[in-house]
């Protein structure tokens, strides 16, 4: 393995383009054709961070992403509030992937504190979380869409959307923090008849998504701003550790619903989306594949869920680990694998909760995937990242 | 459970030498995960010491001269390439802060399920100035390019100084932070 | 007549006199007037703050389309804005370039505060990078509670500005 890929630190972002530089400083003068460029926090190109790029001409040199803007201290406000009471702030950092963000913290919960989890609640679990990963990429395609400047694709998605979180509404009672599942199952049962209206509205969604492709993804416009930008080879994917769908898009075949399946995935027959291009084309296709593939997860689940039983066992008040237990509990949401790794004490609160978001092990691939664009490519790369900035920033 | 550890279960484990481990006597550890944590073990002896054996998961613990060279070694004979997550753990009571790398797979299909949690400990100083005190690690960012944003995280919340890091800046907090590093245990919320 | 009423030294006594008498007479149906104009174009800037930004969003699609109330999607340019709706959560970072986005922009400039964070701090109360409610940083004209608002609640939010709007006291006569 060499070593050539670019550094952060190349980057000579605190050196100014000026004439006279202030002596004893150590600063050195740069290059005058070069020009560095805030991009954000006030952006429509960049949503809530800050990317600081050097251009030369149209194209851009470095790229420093300054994340931080939406960092609200939630690992350590989880030192400070007990298991239950964890959940709705764990959720916030993707309001719209809810169910996804907390799957992790749940599961590390149970294998802490020893819960066994009903068999209708886990397929309840798939379900939501399936259909909340719908919810999520559909909002992602939206933004997608108007960062290209094509506002079909921000109305169609953003007004399909609705059809799912209709659904969810129905199954939690809220529109997008749910806060839906617990340690030891989920908090509601099924509404009645909810089956029957999830297959009806997920077979109509699979329908209209399908027509995407004509709109979207057979446009010669995106086709020529996309393909080819942004290349990340195999390799680099899976040396700079990014997950999700950056990762299928390089050619790794790697989903964790597949490798290491949890609840009860490995039940449901699952396909697993790879591209092997890798450039924005490839990494903007495979999450509207994993919409179908997710489809296709509700329609097996609503089968062989077992038509009734419990969803839920009561746990204790308070209730509280071992010393210095640990655990590392991950799961595929819909931006890749998002685990959570949980100290717990003896305490009801954990002794220390670390979120490893995918948002924010996918930023690292940006400055190098951006050396040598064109600035005008640049939301295009950025956005194909699958990047969510509260969650980068937690 | 995959097929794919379930094949390389045998094989692992005729092959490696059991080396007695006081978890041993207690449960049935899984062989294919025993057989990771041997290998080390038998490549660096007490230099480094086995903090769990779990189902997919492997705890590795070793000091903070020789993180660099173990993680070479998983890099290169283990077939791991990426790490997960670097995270920091404050232990006021030990005057340590433990780092815990986790680290997966994505080339080998065996250890897709895997993640070796390799954990080390930097001294902890009880009134810091990061990145000016003892409170120091060797980088492994020149063996897993993927820690770089990550120990810079950990650099800016709990003050360890990565020594050979290209790029120990802030990332994520205000630029005019001049409290403690907030995930340490004695920097505490205000009214709690 | 009016010759022998005006002299130098009371001339500009007359002129403001004058200016008093055009406002009493067009004054009022000039600003309702352009208080009407404002009202059916309020252009909010694009600063996503936080995570309530995903039901800012949602209010722009289909089904609720906030564009009925002539209020357009987010956009670009600060200088063409006169609307800031605070998406939530305002970090220590985030303060002071919401104030500086708040000051490039021209007169008259609304402020509407979505979500519990940007009203109290909500859930992130006692989160140490988190300022407890935006009031210290920008005037808010209106309050929009939730956690996040749901998007009709975010669109009553936005007519009761407009409300506001039309009972200000709009300035015709510089
Ligand atoms: S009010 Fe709720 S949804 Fe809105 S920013 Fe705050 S935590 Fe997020």
């Amino acid at each position: 393995m060499t070593t050539e890929l670019p550094t952060t630190s190349e980057i000579q972002i605190d050196k100014p383009s000026l004439n006279w530089l202030p002596p004893g400083l150590g600063l050195q003068k740069v290059d005058e054709r070069i020009m560095t460029l805030n991009v954000g926090p006030q952006h429509p190109g960049s949503g809530h961070m800050r990317l600081i790029v050097q251009i030369d001409g149209d194209y851009i040199i470095a790229c420093d992403p300054d994340p931080g803007y939406v960092h609200r201290g939630e690992e350590k406000m989880a030192e400070y509030r007990n298991y239950i009471l964890n959940i709705p702030h764990l959720e916030r950092p993707v309001i719209h992937d809810s169910c996804n963000v907390l799957y992790p913290y749940v599961l590390g919960v149970e294998e802490l504190l020893g819960i066994e989890v009903p068999e209708r609640a886990k397929y309840v679990r798939v379900i939501a979380s399936e259909l909340n990963r719908c919810i999520y990429i559909m909002y992602w395609l939206a933004i997608y869409g108007i960062f290209l400047g094509h506002s079909t694709m921000f109305m169609w998605p953003a007004g399909d959307r609705e059809l799912l979180i209709d659904l969810m509404e129905k199954m939690t009672g809220a529109r997008v923090t749910h806060a839906h599942f617990v340690p030891g199952g989920v908090r509601n049962d099924l509404p009645p008849n909810f089956e029957e209206v999830c297959l009806r509205q997920v077979n109509y969604f699979e329908k209209r998504i399908k027509e995407y492709a004509a709109v979207f993804y057979d446009n010669p416009i995106l086709i020529s701003r996309t393909q080819d930008t942004g290349v990340l080879s195999r390799q680099d994917a899976i040396r700079l550790g990014t997950t999700g769908s950056v990762l299928r898009a390089s050619g790794v075949d790697y989903d964790l619903r597949k490798k290491e399946p949890y609840d009860v995935y490995d039940e449901l027959d699952i396909h697993t989306n790879v591209m092997k291009e890798g450039d924005a084309y490839a990494r903007s296709k495979i999450p509207w594949l994993d919409m179908m593939e997710s489809c296709n997860i509700i329609r097996q689940a609503l089968q062989k869920m077992p038509k009734s039983g419990s969803v839920r066992v009561k746990l204790k008040p308070n209730p509280k680990g071992k010393v210095f237990d640990s655990v590392y509990k991950r799961v595929e949401s819909g931006r890749g694998s998002l685990g959570y790794y949980i100290v717990s004490d003896a305490k009801p609160e954990p002794y220390r909760l670390k979120m490893s978001v995918p948002s924010f092990r996918n930023l690292i691939a940006l400055p190098y995937l951006l050396k040598g664009e064109k600035l005008g490519n640049m939301p295009s790369v950025y956005w194909s990242l699958n990047y969510w900035p509260v969650e980068a920033d937690r | 459970m995959s097929s794919d550890s379930e094949t390389s279960v045998d094989a692992e484990s005729e092959e490696t030498p059991v080396v007695k481990k006081p978890e041993e006597k207690q449960v049935e550890l899984p062989a294919f995960e025993k057989g990771i944590s041997d290998k080390i073990i038998e490549k660096f002896g007490d230099k480094v010491y086995v903090t769990f054996v779990k189902e997919d998961r492997v705890g590795i613990g070793t000091s903070r001269e020789n993180v660099h060279d173990v993680a070479e070694f998983i890099r290169d004979a283990l077939n791991y390439d990426h790490v997960e997550s670097v995270s920091g753990v404050d232990y006021p009571q030990d005057k340590e802060i433990e780092v815990v790398y986790h680290i997966g797979s994505y080339s080998d299909p065996s250890l897709a399920r895997q993640i070796l949690a390799l954990s080390t400990r930097a001294q902890r100083e009880e009134n810091p100035i990061p990145g000016n005190d003892a409170t120091k690690l060797p980088t492994l960012r020149d063996v897993f390019y993927s820690v770089e944003f990550h120990e810079r995280e950990v650099f800016e919340m709990f003050g360890v100084y990565f020594e050979g890091h290209p790029d120990n800046r802030r990332l994520l907090l205000p630029e005019d932070w001049a409290d403690l590093p907030p995930l340490r245990k004695d920097f505490t919320i205000k009214g709690r | 007549m009016l010759k022998d009423l005006v002299t130098p030294e009371n001339a500009n006594v007359f002129v403001g006199k004058l200016g008093d008498i055009l406002e009493k007479a067009i004054g009022k149906p000039l600003g309702y007037a352009i208080n009407w104009g404002r009202i059916w174009s309020l252009w909010p800037v694009h600063i996503e703050t936080a995570c309530c930004s995903v039901e800012f969003g949602a209010a722009s699609s289909p089904r609720y389309d906030v564009e009925r109330f002539g209020i357009i999607e987010a956009f670009g340019s600060l200088r063409q804005c006169d609307l800031i709706v605070v998406q939530g959560t305002i970090t220590r970072k985030m303060a002071p370039r919401l104030r500086l986005v708040y000051d490039q922009m021209p007169e008259p400039k609304y402020v509407i505060a979505m979500g519990a964070c940007a009203i109290t701090g909500g859930l992130y109360f006692d989160s140490y990078n988190v300022l407890p409610g935006i009031d210290g940083v920008i005037p808010v004209d209106v309050y929009v509670p939730g956690c996040p608002p749901r998007p009709e609640t975010l669109i009553q939010g936005c007519i009761l500005l407009q409300e506001k709007i039309k009972r200000m006291k709009a300035r015709t006569f510089v």
